[in-house]
């Protein structure tokens, strides 16, 4: 399949299209950034919305959940649901989709899942540009589920415009998400598995921790009770989602953290593209290598070779320009 | 202790002398022997390695506490065990003319064996049954389904079985009104449904509602039962998918005692007196391939029961402590390759099950690992278990391989192992939260991929899978399941919704749906539906439109 | 000399190239085998699907497993959105001739047929070229060593 006709695909809303992309994103493809940029203006309508939290506070059984609820106010969805894959094999099991049969069926529900590939902070590496890719199919909302292995999970930030962080009644008094180091990124906080003893006290605590917080901001994390297995809080849920990414659109917040974005996007672009060019050109050089060996015995030092390789690349790009 | 002090002296001199020069010249086959559970196995057994029995406490006699021994005084030598073959298949003429074929043979109790969408609570029309109806057992749609089923077939004169589970009310219901019908009152009614969902959502798959509303199923049952069909046992609570699911013998035993504690616990929340229904829960186990394991295993599950529940739930009925149990031989040790070999491992199985003291046994056919049995393939099982109940003796002696050094050293060694695992369980708040984490399936299936990973590595050896390898073209004679049977099945279906009356079955359907919005016991409208010819699958619908649908967590 | 040729900004969004320098490594990147285990049909054993998950796990690919109970159609709409390279079946109640067959058709009607099928499970031999007819590469018995169905499936993927 060529990079127009999985653009055309894709933009026709054709599944297998949109499949093939992903894949060859995740397979880091030539053909995926071709694509990526063709499709690049047609992205930027999807509310992104990340849930994470430790494992087993039932990440998957809430996507399922929120899904339900905004199919009945008649949004399409996209789900991205992130596991681990083994350090050892590369290999991953996928399982997430175990909880999501009820939309198996649903044309207007798209779940993809993906391993790890070696990649840290609770994503993969591609799923930015999974994301993208869904966005261009046109979902109205994509739900991007982190692994949720109790690490630092802060990539989320990066990418959705709403962060779901959900935590469940513990058994001793401490908040597990505060352990995970994943309370400050939360923007909707969710104390799932509500019928269980101990969640409304789980509910105060995190309250009571956001009191702490004297910054005024436009947006003060609520905490909600679910329980995801019932489907009870989502509707409430859901409500809180739309509310938050209208409150970012209001404060101005939504153009604000785009145009951030943006300049990352932009500059890691750039920063990527120039060391690319800078290194392939110099890792050719017999005088790279020898500079290199004469750092390691202490007869120059990286600093000086660093700024004098560089100002000469420059040059000779101002050089090459005039 | 004296005589334990000069023995380890006489071990210690033995394996520095006589082992010592032995193994110089002949080396062992292997360098660590273990059970197939991965007990470690010492060359050989001494006191010492029982020196911590008590005789009274640990074994004690025949038909007593705590029931090491066996639950009755006389064992095998008042009544053999029962012989009890699971059969079901197709629709309920055929399976009628088995049960027929295999009572004359002089089997002695009925197992029924339902096809997957009668077990789900689906009836055969429905878009989810297509190919599965009549194929791992009968299809039962309606009470006209199972009036057919037990044609000709006293029911006060048989004991029937029913491995049913999440709509096992349904079909309770159903045989009490075909009883009815031949004019057998309920409690003269002998027999055991599965009614097991805990090891569903563990390892068997053939669940429907949540567990709350599955226990509450449950408790109504042994409720019922206990007023209304005292010789019933109303649950049989099975290690028997678990360690098919790829379990160790110790995890068997664990995770089938604390799915045990479960129940019991519901049902005394639910205001039971534990000795009104703990009389007849029965259990079920399967009987796998290490021989002296598995004879221990039985033993040790028996003790340990008794112990829980004479300590921990102060039952005092004698009946609350004893675990009666079924055997059936491990279906996932026979082979597809040279199936006739299937017929010795069933041998040893039974062996294992009936000096493990079981009170009725279930016999594998040797092409179970292809497909449905045949008749002769069944009639070789049956005649198995008649061999070794009439021609070996074993059955003439009670318990006769207590007082094995070895024997009894790991008898003490599972039942360790597995109060090990239960306090683990109950640590968690026992085993519903402990399936709903995943940690009891998570513990079956690293077993399960060990298991597999040892036999593919041949540290295990199976005859005729990864030795001994015979190149075969298979000509067997397999049980085929005529695809017509599901189209016949669809047309009697139809042909009773056609002529039962309707509006009875919409008014029993509305009470059943009230009834099941209220907390009072479900049995009696369950009885009323079925009586009215309401389906199978239009009285799970009521219940799943009340009560919502299971869904299995995502473990790996 | 400068030239911006958008494949070379593909990692862009991946963080530093420097910090980042090695890509292709077997852990991080390149091409894995995505294969769909499912359980068509409503029979709950499932020790054999998820052992060989497992296995194919620690052999390297990318293994979706769905659960129980599922209908052709999940199947195929699974195996299509995960765009998967092999789909393999598990089945055990004997309804395997109405339900093999079915996700084959489906799978040509969507046009995905190029992806390798393969089925396990209590298949006697002789329905064996029947499935094999409607397009299954291969049915793998009880009894077979993983490492076969691994390198089966290594070997066939179209790549």
């Amino acid at each position: 399949m060529s990079v127009d006709e999985l653009v055309e695909g894709v933009l026709a809303g054709k599944r297998r299209s949109l499949a093939r992309l992903l894949s060859l994103i995740e397979d880091e493809d030539v053909r995926a950034p071709k694509a990526l940029s063709q499709l690049y203006r047609h992205t930027g309508r999807a509310h992104i919305v990340g849930v994470t939290g430790p494992p087993g506070s039932g990440k998957s059984t809430l996507v399922t959940q929120i899904t339900k609820e905004l199919r009945r106010r008649k949004k399409t969805v996209g789900i991205i649901c992130v596991d681990p894959s083994s350090p050892f094999s590369g290999g991953a099991l996928l399982g997430d989709r175990i909880r999501m049969q009820e939309h198996a069926l649903d044309d207007d529900v798209y779940v993809r899942s993906m391993g790890t590939r070696g990649h840290l902070g609770g994503l993969a590496r591609s799923t930015a540009e999974a994301v993208r890719a869904v966005d261009a199919f046109g979902k109205d909302v994509i739900l991007v589920e982190t692994v949720g292995a109790g690490q630092s999970e802060v990539e989320i930030i990066e990418l959705a415009h709403t962060v779901v962080v959900t935590d469940v009644p513990g058994s001793g008094d401490d908040i597990q998400a505060i352990k995970a180091g994943i309370m400050e990124i939360a923007d909707i906080f969710v104390v799932n598995k509500s019928d269980l003893e101990g969640a409304e006290r789980k509910g105060a605590e995190i309250n009571a921790m956001l009191e702490t917080d004297i910054r005024e901001k436009p947006w003060r994390p609520p905490v909600l009770l679910t329980n995801a297995r019932t489907g009870e809080g989502v509707a409430e849920l859901v409500d809180k989602i739309s509310e938050h990414i209208s409150c970012l659109r209001d404060s101005g917040l939504l153009e604000e953290r785009g145009l951030q974005r943006s300049r990352d996007e932009l500059e890691q672009m750039m920063e990527y593209k120039l060391t690319h060019q800078l290194l392939t050109e110099l890792r050719g050089r017999p005088e790279y290598n020898e500079a290199i060996v004469r750092i390691a015995k202490r007869n120059e030092d990286p600093y000086t070779v660093a700024e004098k390789l560089v100002m000469d690349f420059l040059l000779k790009y101002r050089e090459d320009a005039g | 202790m004296d005589d334990l002090e000069r023995l380890r002296k006489g071990e210690k001199r033995w394996t520095e002398s006589t082992l010592g020069k032995a193994l110089r010249t002949h080396p062992e086959r292997i360098e660590e022997f273990k059970t197939i559970s991965g007990v470690p196995l010492k060359r050989f057994y001494t006191p010492t390695d029982v020196s911590s029995l008590e005789y009274e406490s640990d074994l004690g006699f025949p038909g007593e506490f705590p029931y090491t021994r066996g639950v009755q005084p006389t064992m095998y030598r008042g009544r053999l065990w029962t012989m009890r073959q699971y059969s079901g298949f197709a629709t309920a003429k055929e399976t009628n003319e088995r049960f027929r074929f295999l009572l004359e043979q002089g089997q002695t109790g009925l197992s029924v064996a339902f096809d997957l969408p009668t077990q789900i609570g689906y009836d055969s029309d429905n878009e989810l049954a297509r190919g599965e109806v009549g194929k791992v057992g009968v299809a039962i749609d309606t009470l006209s389904d199972m009036e057919v089923l037990f044609h000709s077939i006293p029911l006060d004169k048989v004991s029937t079985s029913m491995t049913i589970n999440a709509p096992a009310s349904v079909l309770l219901a159903m045989y009490i009104a075909v009883a009815e019908k031949q004019g057998v009152p309920m409690n003269k009614l002998r027999g055991t449904i599965q009614n097991d969902i805990l090891k569903e959502f563990v390892a068997r798959g053939t669940y429907i509602f949540p567990p709350a509303p599955s226990m509450r199923l449950i408790t109504d049952i042994f409720a019922f039962c206990g007023e209304h069909l005292p010789l019933f046992n109303t649950i049989s609570i099975s290690g028997y998918h678990i360690r098919e699911a790829g379990s160790t013998a110790i995890q068997e035993v664990a995770f089938t005692i604390a799915n045990g504690i479960a129940y019991v616990e519901a049902a005394m929340k639910a205001g039971l007196d534990v000795d009104a229904f703990a009389p007849r829960l029965s259990f079920f186990f399967g009987s796998h391939s290490d021989f002296f394991e598995e004879v221990a295993k039985f033993r040790a599950a028996r003790r340990l029961w008794a112990r829980i529940m004479k300590g921990h739930f102060g039952a005092k009925e004698e009946r609350s402590l004893m675990m009666r149990f079924h055997t059936q031989t491990a279906g996932c040790t026979l082979t597809a390759q040279q199936p006739d070999n299937n017929v010795v491992r069933v041998t040893l199985q039974a062996l294992q099950a009936v000096l493990g003291g079981t009170q009725s046994l279930h016999t594998n056919s040797r092409d179970e690992a292809l497909s449905l049995p045949t008749r002769d393939s069944v009639q070789i099982a049956l005649r198995t278990q008649q061999i070794i109940a009439h021609e070996s003796g074993v059955a003439d002696t009670i318990d006769p391989l207590a007082g094995s050094y070895f024997i009894e050293s790991l008898t003490n060694e599972i039942e360790t192992g597995a109060l090990k695992y239960i306090k683990e369980i109950d640590s968690m708040g026992g085993s519903p939260n402990a399936i709903e984490r995943g940690y009891i399936q998570r513990e079956i299936h690293e077993s399960a991929y060990e298991f597999q990973r040892d036999v593919d590595r041949k540290r295990r050896i199976v005859v005729g899978v990864n030795e001994f390898i015979a190149d075969e073209t298979q000509t067997f004679d397999y049980l085929k399941v005529d695809p017509k049977s599901e189209e016949e099945q669809i047309s009697r279906l139809m042909k009773v919704r056609d002529t039962r009356n309707e509006q009875d079955v919409e008014e029993a359907l509305d009470l059943l749906r009230a009834a099941s919005e209220g907390s009072e016991n479900l049995m009696p409208a369950i009885l009323a539906a079925v009586k009215v010819y309401a389906t199978l699958g239009e009285i799970c619908g009521v219940l799943r439109s009340v009560f919502g649908e299971y869904k299995a967590p995502d473990i790996l | 000399m400068v030239t911006l040729a958008i494949e070379s900004l593909y990692i862009s969004t991946r963080g530093s190239p420097v910090s980042n320098p090695k890509r292709g490594g077997s852990l991080n990147s390149t091409k894995k085998i995505r294969v769909l285990v499912a359980k068509p049909g409503l029979d709950g054993h499932d020790r054999g699907a998820k052992v060989v998950a497992r296995a194919l796990r620690d052999a390297g690919m990318e293994v979706i497993y769905t659960g129980l109970r599922q209908t052709p159609e999940m199947i195929v709409r699974a195996a299509i959105d995960e765009s998967v390279d092999c789909i393999g079946l598990s089945i055990l109640s004997g309804a395997h001739m109405a339900l093999f067959p079915k996700v084959m058709e489906l799978l040509k009607k969507e046009d995905a047929d190029d992806i390798l099928v393969v089925g396990g499970g209590i298949i006697p031999e002789d329905d064996v070229p029947g499935l094999k007819k409607t397009g299954i590469a291969e049915i793998f018995g009880p009894g077979t060593p993983l490492e076969s169905i691994i390198e089966y499936i290594q070997s066939h993927v179209r790549t």
